[in-house]
């Protein structure tokens, strides 16, 4: 029962501050609400029992994703107060648009049969010992080429950020 | 009979469908509405964790751990692209002083 009060608190929070991400003014907001939703979602992660993953989520977006938002907007100076917006007609169809894919989405439910095989609460894949051994056995190859991504990505970023000598 | 008792206490997977999908949602609305690059980057940002989260609620409910492991990778390319990504919005904000997207559209054509 506790787990069914947990997963709609978690939800509604979720979900109120990702439209607070839309609707705040400045983007140092954004980046802020968009962080309470990134803590929001590792609490679903460990409510799934994927304890590997809410460590890792927490890691990455809470720590090194959030803080280059931050950075950028902080070093850039780009804090402004409603800079640019678009028209009101271009708003509502956007929210249109987005409804209209909410709609779509949701109509998959309707011929949705999976068989539940296990319990979340007591399935054991999502802890750091298990999903180690699949990660190093079957998918050791991803794994180092994702090292290789990591590096091109680093180089990338230092040449791009880089000032121009002539 | 057990495997219903267990089914009628753990959340419904429609929950987590309903959930994700109305997240996604708000990542769509958000990339359509703003002029602002660095809004949409997060609401991308969005869309890719409400991806992950309704994997890793498959992953669980139907005990394999592939799903965990491609939400892994899936968290391995959003953090190349974001670095990427913010280096290239320092690139433009430093030749158009400004992170508006309408500013690059003389790359429309």
């Amino acid at each position: 029962m506790l787990t069914q009060y947990l997963f709609f608190f978690l939800s509604a929070v979720a979900l109120i501050s990702a439209v607070m991400v839309l609707l705040s003014k400045k983007p140092i907001h954004s980046v802020l609400y968009l962080t309470l939703t990134f803590f929001t979602l590792a609490g679903h992660y460990i409510l799934l029992n994927a304890q590997f993953l809410a460590v890792v989520h927490i890691i990455v977006y809470a720590g090194a994703i959030m803080v280059l938002f931050l950075f950028t907007v902080m070093l850039l100076n780009l804090n402004i107060e409603g800079e640019f917006q678009k028209s009101t007609l271009m708003k509502f169809v956007a929210a249109l648009a987005g409804g209209m894919i909410f709609l779509v989405l949701i109509g998959t439910l309707k011929s949705f049969d999976v068989s539940i095989v296990s319990n979340p609460e007591m399935t054991q894949i999502g802890l750091v010992k298990n999903l180690g051994k699949t990660l190093y056995s079957e998918y050791l190859m991803p794994f180092e080429l994702s090292s290789i991504l990591f590096l091109s990505a680093m180089v990338g970023a230092v040449m791009l950020g880089k000032k121009d000598k002539n | 009979m057990e495997n219903t008792i267990a089914q009628i206490q753990v959340i419904p997977l429609q929950y987590y469908i309903l959930f994700c999908s109305a997240l996604f949602s708000i990542g769509v609305i958000g990339v359509l509405a703003k002029r602002n690059a660095l809004v949409i980057f997060m609401s991308v940002e969005l869309m890719l964790n409400s991806a992950n989260l309704l994997l890793t609620a498959f992953s669980a409910y139907r005990n394999d751990p592939a799903g965990q492991i491609f939400v892994f990778f899936i968290m391995v390319v959003a953090a190349a692209e974001v670095a990427i990504g913010l280096a290239l919005l320092v690139v433009v904000y430093r030749s158009t002083k400004t992170i508006d997207i309408n500013a690059l559209n003389r790359l429309k054509w």
